[in-house]
């Protein structure tokens, strides 16, 4: 426990070390531009990949159970609000963790067991400005844009399972839609995002920086950036499900 | 050494681990002149490394002042320290390159970070002097896993005095080289030193390469200085340690057991 304790307050001291350093000269814009790039563009494919089948099936599952109770017109509503409440914030979360979490992981935590990281030191340059404030920001920025493209597929992928698949009135689908949703509905998604891009991007730095005894503590490290962000993002959904406002508690 | 201007002190400076039974550093105390090659030597586990990132200000002391260019370590703030670095050059054991840039990039990389206001001309210029200084041509465009061991350490040389530090810090710069290739880099250590008016510290456990190219030899044994001395004085030290180590490594007979 008294090790848990100890760890949490190592991990906290890290991120508030960088976040100064993010605000110390120079203000390294060029390097938070590439980790956006990184981090975003080309985590693009994947979200939107993962958001069509995430809205597909779940339009589908929706409509087998809706349909037995003749209220199949809720679907469109029911898809739309968990994604853009639920699914998008943490689907997004966990794809771009696997994907670009792990690699930052993997990235720092080589430069680490290579010494690269000391090089940075003793060149005068602040490891923690130059490698992991950039992917602080970058992560920020990067995931709520990410939620809102997967919100935005996730309804493709239930619109063509609800509409063209499982027969479901297009004028009812959007109509429903319309109705149930708020804007408060998908800002409180994208506030979610914002923490889980802020959270799984520190995980990742602090585990690769972390990292120790060669290519098996990178292992490790990378190991640990995708669990630790994964129980994160999962238990701190619930608990920001309840402070963040949403279009029904607005209303 | 004592009349001359001293670039580097360690004064009773003691560190032990949370995961280690005894201090890694016990009372360890020298003095680097300036502008001169110190070697500190030791066997494996003797506190070398740590030491040097004591001198980094990677690690700090438990007890005792690390005095560098006249100031305390331990008084100085991360922004004092980051300020101070930039005065040092740092060849790595495993040279440090960074994996993801070629080697112009390397080079030009503190450069880059600290000269903002030379262009890219000036930056191309000064890079391949700098490689030039190390002897080293057409390897520009290259990526450092596409280089021997030997040209990775002449690269990082070069990337080390970039800036033109006054102080150098070299961590086991000959291992794992061929006995050739470890030549070429000690000679290259020397004159470098001289040529920028540095002062060098090298880690090793090379101990005919130390007294080839040193000016001062600092013995390390469990994690303190037991003797420090000019090569000819230290081959003649009659410290026991020492002379072990000296007969270990064959610059010294072992002496006569009486027995045919």
């Amino acid at each position: 426990m008294l090790k848990r304790i100890r760890s949490l307050g190592r991990f906290s001291l890290f991120v508030w070390n960088s976040l100064l350093w993010l605000f110390r000269r120079p203000l390294r814009w060029r390097l938070i531009t590439d980790e956006m790039l990184f981090i975003g563009n080309e985590s693009l494919f994947i979200v939107s990949l993962a958001a069509f089948f995430t809205g597909a099936v779940f339009a589908y599952q929706s409509w087998l159970a809706f349909v037995t109770v003749g209220t199949d017109s809720m679907v469109g509503a029911t898809v739309s609000l968990a994604l853009v409440r639920e699914m998008a914030p943490v689907m997004a979360g966990l794809v771009v963790t696997g994907r670009a979490g792990a690699a930052m992981a993997a990235q720092i935590g080589n430069m680490r067991v290579t010494e690269q990281i000391d090089a940075l030191e003793v060149m005068g340059i602040s490891p923690l400005q130059y490698l992991v404030s950039p992917k602080l920001v970058a992560g920020t920025i990067c995931l709520p844009l990410l939620t809102a493209i997967f919100g935005m597929v996730g309804n493709i992928g239930g619109y063509v399972v609800g509409v063209w698949i499982c027969g479901v009135d297009e004028g009812i689908y959007i109509s429903k839609l319309k109705y149930f949703m708020d804007p408060w509905d998908f800002y409180h998604g994208l506030i979610k995002a914002a923490f889980f891009g802020f959270l799984l991007t520190a995980i990742g730095c602090y585990q690769g920086y972390r990292a120790k005894n060669g290519a098996e503590g990178v292992g490790k490290a990378v190991n640990g950036a995708v669990v630790d962000a994964f129980i994160v993002i999962l238990i701190l959904d619930y608990f920001l499900s309840i402070l963040v406002p949403t279009g029904v508690r607005v209303q | 050494m004592a009349d001359k201007e001293i670039e580097l002190e360690f004064k009773d400076v003691w560190k032990q681990f949370s995961n280690s039974k005894t201090p890694t550093l016990a009372g360890m105390s020298f003095r680097v002149e300036k502008e001169s090659i110190h070697v500190l030597l030791g066997h494996s586990g003797a506190g070398k490394s740590v030491t040097l990132k004591h001198i980094l200000g990677l690690v700090t002391p438990d007890q005792g002042q690390i005095m560098v260019k006249g100031q305390d370590l331990g008084a100085l703030g991360d922004v004092q320290i980051t300020n101070l670095r930039k005065n040092f050059g740092m060849l790595f054991q495993n040279s440090a390159l960074f994996d993801g840039l070629n080697i112009f990039d390397n080079v030009a990389f503190p450069l880059r970070e600290h000269r903002k206001e030379m262009n890219d001309e000036e930056l191309g210029r000064r890079v391949e002097d700098l490689l030039e200084s190390v002897e080293l041509r057409n390897v520009i465009q290259k990526m450092p896993a596409e280089l021997s061991g030997g040209m990775r350490k002449r690269v990082g040389l070069a990337r080390a005095i970039a800036l033109g530090p006054s102080l150098l810090l070299f961590d086991e710069p000959t291992t794992g080289l061929d006995p050739e290739t470890a030549r070429v880099i000690d000679d290259l250590i020397v004159s470098t030193t001289r040529r920028l008016k540095a002062t060098s510290l090298i880690i090793s456990h090379d101990i005919h390469a130390s007294l080839r190219i040193a000016d001062f030899v600092s013995m390390i044994w469990e994690g303190r200085i037991i003797e420090t001395a000019s090569p000819t004085d230290f081959v003649k030290s009659q410290n026991p340690v020492i002379r072990q180590f000296l007969q270990s490594a064959g610059v010294i007979e072992a002496p006569s057991t009486g027995k045919l």
